[in-house]
């Protein structure tokens, strides 16, 4: 569809048109294979709105119900898909309002580009209406940013946004755009951005690291990989699950790594940090050589850095070199993306099993299943766990489903005991720790990945921190299947003060409102379960629905996540109770 | 001295000239609390690419994690870190005097003598004394001019150029050439 073609010129071989600065962003999107972006409005972006309704067959905008629900929605749309996300809003309050998914999408590495109107640029600095320096504001949280002033500057710096939010390792991206370079017009023509020339983003893989990595492990008796979201940014799932089965080596997560190989896989040994399993944690501080992939060695992950895993040698498979001994100082050290290192890994590597070497992490498993797991599965008390619910979620969707939780108890158990069959079924807030993050999130999910389940898991708290959402939710007819694990809590604090402030219970106890009401005010089917028998057919009844469906559950008050590992404490000192 | 001790490094980072990126390679040294002792911008020996010069005084440890922050901006082309005894360095310090003093006061004149300083405006009212050299050196300049009454004292960052090459210009044939 044109809509504004004054002039056509022909410049060199290259057809150009003019056009406003706010049709070229809205046609820049499109050459970016942009199908769906999430927004808000206001004055400062107008122009770029009223290109959208123009351009509304080729491109969905979505209309959330806070600009934070944008940012969280276009996260779940790449952490889905493995594509940008992207989202918009207004100068100001709008663009401010963004700053928490875009912190999110940094720690997390997601990639995603958001675009902020702005006030006209003659008004820069005059403290104009809705004016903030959202350059200024993001540029901590950002992985790049710029301020354009000029409409002929806009398809350069698109393109460049989308280039640097995608490649290496990946990030957020912010593109502030003055109201006048929305209305100028320009020449338009579009170029995709190949190099940035300050800018390496996959650092050279060195065969000599990779040969130095090979006879470390070789050499190993009790070997341990930690792999992160590295392999699934890297799309390397294969390569990790050749090198572990091949070298025989059990292999750990963490949660941002999660489905990379599938739960089942008999060489999967499960979740490292704080409230991961207890077999990786505790040999963590026994393996001989520690084996990291994409994973950055987050506190939450090694505890206390002391006593982590001092005996190990350490190598670190990771494209972003200034990971390198940042946190744990690496004996050998392969930079570049995990698909190409592990390629190149895979042949050096000896066939092995490292039978007595699994045996322990088996031990251990069952300690961890006698004191934690069985409890939490198969519960002898009355009230309701929060595991019994991912249980049936897994039965019911064979594990395919795309678990997208918020931050908090329920996040910990979903990430324990979900079933990940498929990778990039894990989407989580993870170095942030977003309260407010899973429903708009799972939005995004759902909307990139319709023909998969996609179970939104939230705490009573955080559900309450963006449940305006569920009006995006009924609005887009998205059938996200949304599960609220009601302990009338915020548990997680609640569990800490339990167990390190006395019990004394500060703000953390929520009177909460009739979620089923609220749900269904959206017009969303829903039901509450507070019964076990109960449960089962609630679940199974929520997944068949082919709409969006809403599942309170009534869960035990103040039941806790276990193991642990106390802030600050060794990974070796996991407590099971 | 060891890598865990605090001593003087210069920070060199050469960049795109792009108006927000003080702010980002400023931040880096904000969030872990490291004060920065002084910055100094340029443009460099290439044409287009503008050059930070930047001192503080924290362990190699955390320079070397600094420096690996700095260069993940994607505006920067490198970074290197140096100490003091790697690099020749010249530091600026500025005195305004008032011109009686100049006259009256046979010892400042001896002072301006010794000191190697120059002037560089005499005017009915005051005089612009310029010094450059060592921090030491600027600052025994002060200690020995205050006395008389300094109307107004200004130091400069440091700025330095490096014993060893910096291979700015083939790192960046290089990208140009892939």
């Amino acid at each position: 569809m044109e809509t504004q073609t004054i002039k056509s010129t022909q410049k060199s071989t290259k057809k150009t048109k003019r056009i406003s600065g706010s049709e070229a962003i809205v046609r820049c999107l499109i050459e970016e294979g942009v199908d769906i972006l999430y927004g808000y409005p206001g004055g400062a972006i107008m122009p770029v709105y009223d290109e959208l309704y123009k351009y509304q067959d080729k491109i969905h905008h979505v209309l959330t119900r806070h600009e934070q629900g944008a940012t969280h929605a276009a996260q779940g749309y790449a952490r889905i898909s493995g594509k940008v996300g992207v989202a918009m809003a207004t100068s100001g309050p709008g663009a401010t309002n963004l700053i928490t998914g875009i912190a999110d999408a940094q720690i997390d590495s997601t990639p995603m580009v958001c675009i902020t109107g702005q006030v006209s640029s003659h008004l820069l600095g005059s403290d104009a209406f809705q004016e903030t320096d959202i350059v200024g504001i993001s540029t901590p949280v950002t992985k790049w940013n710029c301020q354009v002033t000029k409409a002929e500057d806009i398809p350069s710096v698109i393109a460049k946004a989308f280039y640097i939010a995608k490649s290496g390792r990946p990030g957020p991206v912010l593109v502030d755009i003055t109201k006048d370079a929305q209305f100028n017009e320009f020449d338009f023509s579009y170029e995709k951005c190949t190099q940035v020339r300050s800018y390496n983003p996959i650092p050279l893989t060195d065969i000599i690291d990779v040969e130095a990595a090979a006879k470390l492990i070789n050499t190993a008796k009790k070997p341990l990989i930690v792999w992160g979201q590295g392999v699934i940014l890297g799309q390397a799932e294969e390569q990790l699950k050749a090198v572990v089965e091949k070298a025989g080596i059990p292999a750990a997560w963490t949660i941002l790594g999660a489905s990379a190989i599938p739960t089942s896989h008999p060489l999967n040994v499960g979740m490292v940090g704080m409230h991961g399993n207890y077999a990786p944690n505790m040999l963590t501080n026994e393996c001989d050589v520690l084996i990291a992939i994409g994973m950055r060695f987050d506190d939450r992950v090694t505890g206390s850095l002391d006593t982590y895993a001092k005996q190990a040698k350490v190598i670190h498979f990771e494209i972003d070199p200034a990971e390198i001994d940042k946190n744990v100082k690496t004996d050998v050290a392969v930079l570049g993306d995990a698909k190409t290192s592990l390629e190149l890994l895979l042949p050096l590597l000896d066939k092995n099993s490292h039978k007595e070497w699994h045996q322990q992490f088996k031990d251990l498993y069952q300690i961890e299943f006698d004191k934690v797991i069985k409890n939490d599965l198969y519960p002898t008390k009355e009230g309701l766990t929060m595991a019994e619910v991912l249980k049936e979620i897994n039965i019911q969707s064979e594990g395919k489903a795309a678990i997208v939780s918020d931050v908090g108890q329920h996040q910990m158990i979903a990430c324990r005991y979900a079933d990940f069959n498929v990778s990039k079924s894990n989407i989580t807030s993870g170095g942030l720790g977003t309260m407010g993050f899973g429903l708009p999130a799972a939005i995004g999910a759902k909307m990139a990945a319709p023909e998969r389940e996609v179970v939104s898991i939230s705490g009573d708290g955080g559900y309450q921190m963006t449940i305006q959402e569920l009006g995006t939710i009924f609005q887009q007819k998205a059938a996200v299947k949304i599960v609220v694990l009601n302990n009338d809590f915020l548990g997680m604090v609640r569990q800490w003060q339990q167990l390190f402030f006395d019990k004394r219970y500060a703000s953390t106890e929520m009177i909460n409102p009739d979620f089923v009401k609220i749900a269904e005010g959206y017009y969303i089917k829903a039901r509450k379960v507070t019964k076990r028998e109960e449960l089962a057919i609630a679940v199974e009844e929520m997944m068949k629905s082919k709409e969006a469906y809403f599942l309170e559950v009534c869960v035990e008050k103040e039941d806790n996540v276990f193991p642990m590992i106390p802030s600050g404490a060794s990974v070796s000192d996991i407590r099971l109770e | 001295m060891s890598i865990e001790d605090k001593q003087l490094f210069t920070v060199s980072v050469y960049t795109e000239n792009n108006i927000g990126l003080l702010n980002r390679i400023s931040a880096i040294f904000q969030r872990r609390h490291i004060n920065i002792e002084s910055l100094n911008t340029s443009p460099s020996e290439i044409e287009g690419v503008s050059k930070f010069t930047i001192v503080v005084n924290i362990t190699e440890v955390n320079m070397k994690k600094i420096i690996g922050q700095i260069e993940k901006q994607v505006e920067v082309i490198k970074a290197y870190y140096h100490k003091l005894d790697e690099i020749i360095y010249q530091i600026a310090g500025l005195f305004k005097i008032k011109s009686e003093l100049l006259f009256e006061e046979r010892q400042i004149q001896n002072i301006i003598k010794e000191s190697n300083a120059r002037i560089v405006t005499v005017n009915k009212e005051f005089f612009v004394l310029e010094k450059s050299g060592k921090k030491e050196e600027i600052v025994t300049l002060y200690n020995q001019l205050s006395p008389f009454g300094i109307m107004q004292y200004t130091r400069s960052g440091l700025i330095a150029v490096t014993k060893e090459e910096m291979k700015i210009s083939s790192l960046l044939e290089a990208i140009k050439n892939n």
